[in-house]
């Protein structure tokens, strides 16, 4: 594994699954009196997030915390960059306050890789503009093996589980990191969505492409839904919400089109109604609360795979 | 700290324990746990994951053998608590298993391949700290091969040998190695 988390395109399969398995080891924390492992005291973790974010950055907070690491949270509404500090000037401030690593959600694609080349800490990326969310892939494939592997799953890939990701591929940074990761893993990914919602080149992209979502679904083992990104929408992609949500929303009678073992999964956070319908959503077979859970102890790994070793871990041995 | 490496092969160096030899000491180190314990009541095995682990099993079904007791038998990974964590690259996490019931109140015998440094298990006590408040911890080994660092001594020991610290010594278990010797090498420090 590298210094940094840039890209899910940085891991090999090896070091994917050094992350899920020691994410499996650590989720049964969850359960323990003490939730907290020793393991990264004294070292200081900057959550650096100039986008607003609920989930990734309580979920990266809490991820440290649990590995007792001292955390530095930075938004950028409220700091210096309202004054028009640079990236490059705040992230050399944070470093000469002693941070080990930095969690950067920005706006921009390729933030954090520019980022990686400044500071001397670790770099993890949670999400910079369209580009990759590498540890969302992370938790979603973590979620897609307890789920349909079970528990006791050391060292098992993803081999021959059909993915199929729906909707606004375009701007979604979620989309690109588990189209990669998960093809890594060996599960076969299915992108559905219609032509103006997917990117250029996407058959470039190790998965198959599909404007079709119904002749998907009974073939599929996941359907992620990911959510229409109405902010970063500055043209009409689509003549109506309620025409996008009738032909690639999950309702009740497409989610009954599905196989019986099958998962419905959503990064969050849900435009109910648009995407997703509540009632898919509150579901047995949604993982989206599950994700969330899964989220920390697969941060907890990442953090720990990063940080708990020597200055420049080469952890796939 | 044991210095059981997986690359073994051609210079094994001497075997101090063959297979008869280590299942008369677990058979030996069965008894004295069922003595001291007052016949095993409350107690739970844990092994420290790699080897730990196997010879807490063996020992749990020589106490059945013997006094047809099951003893509960779980396995404690300690890398998160290690204070050598620094020293080299992350590692990969061992498994924690405990017994339903959890460790509150009950005695606990550690169960680890070689004795060393004594850092192992300092690390496995504080592991334990976090699950819980168990009465008593013991600590059994198959080997103690001195050089202690920290205040810590085995309450059952297989065999102790006398080793220099440039000598490597490794537990081979027919659950991990696939057949039971103890062999010790000159090899520096390795582990």
């Amino acid at each position: 594994m590298k210094r940094h988390l840039i890209s899910a395109a940085d891991l090999s399969r090896a070091d994917a699954l050094l992350i899920l398995d020691t994410a499996e080891e650590l989720a049964s924390l969850a359960d323990r009196p003490i939730k907290k492992l020793p393991t990264l005291r004294g070292r200081t973790v900057v959550n650096l997030f100039f986008e607003d974010s609920t989930r990734t950055r309580i979920s990266f907070e809490a991820a440290a915390k649990r590995l007792s690491a001292d955390v530095i949270n930075f938004s950028a509404k409220g700091s210096s960059v309202a004054k028009g500090e640079s990236l490059k000037d705040t992230a050399l401030t944070l470093e000469a306050m002693g941070s080990d690593a930095v969690v950067i959600r920005h706006s921009a694609s390729g933030a954090a890789h520019r980022l990686a080349g400044w500071v001397q800490g670790s770099v993890v990326n949670a999400g910079d503009g369209t580009h990759e969310h590498p540890t969302q892939a992370l938790l979603d494939a973590f979620t897609i093996r307890r789920r349909l592997r079970g528990s006791s799953t050391r060292g098992a890939g993803l081999d021959g589980i059909r993915v199929t990701i729906v909707g606004d591929v375009l701007h979604s940074r979620v989309a690109r990191s588990n189209v990669l990761l998960l093809s890594t893993l060996g599960a076969e990914v299915t992108l559905a969505a219609p032509p103006t919602l997917l990117p250029l080149a996407v058959e470039n992209w190790p998965c198959a492409v599909s404007y079709d979502l119904d002749r998907e679904l009974p073939k599929s083992d996941v359907v992620m839904m990911l959510r229409v990104q109405q902010e970063r929408m500055n043209a009409a992609y689509f003549p109506s919400v309620r025409e996008y949500s009738r032909r690639y929303g999950l309702d009740a009678a497409r989610m009954a089109r599905l196989p019986d073992h099958a998962i419905v999964m959503h990064p969050g956070p849900m435009n109910r109604g648009v995407e997703i319908a509540a009632d898919v959503a509150d579901s047995v077979r949604s993982t989206i609360v599950e994700q969330v859970a899964n989220g920390v102890t697969t941060r907890m790994a990442v953090l720990y795979l990063l940080l708990g070793g020597t200055e420049f871990p080469a952890v796939a041995q | 700290m044991c210095a059981t490496g997986s690359s073994v092969a051609g210079r094994d160096g001497l075997a101090v324990l063959d297979a008869e030899e280590i299942r008369r000491a677990l058979t030996r180190i069965a008894h004295e746990i069922l003595e001291r314990t007052h016949g095993g009541e409350e107690v739970i095995l844990l092994g420290i994951p790699t080897r730990g682990v196997p010879l807490a099993r063996r020992l749990a079904a020589r106490i059945g053998e013997f006094e047809g007791l099951e003893v509960p038998c779980g396995s404690l990974d300690v890398t998160m608590h290690r204070d050598d964590l620094r020293l080299r690259p992350a590692r990969a996490l061992g498994r924690t298993d405990l017994p339903v019931g959890g460790v509150d109140g009950k005695t606990i015998v550690l169960v680890d391949d070689v004795l060393y440094s004594g850092r192992t298990v300092r690390a496995a006590l504080d592991a334990l700290t976090d699950l819980g408040r168990p009465r008593t911890v013991q600590l059994a080994v198959l080997v103690d091969r001195g050089h202690r660092e920290l205040p810590i001594r085995a309450d059952y020991v297989g065999k102790n040998l006398p080793t220099s610290q440039r000598e490597v010594v490794r537990v081979m278990l027919s659950e991990v190695d696939g057949q039971d010797v103890v062999l010790i090498g000159e090899e520096g420090r390795k582990s």
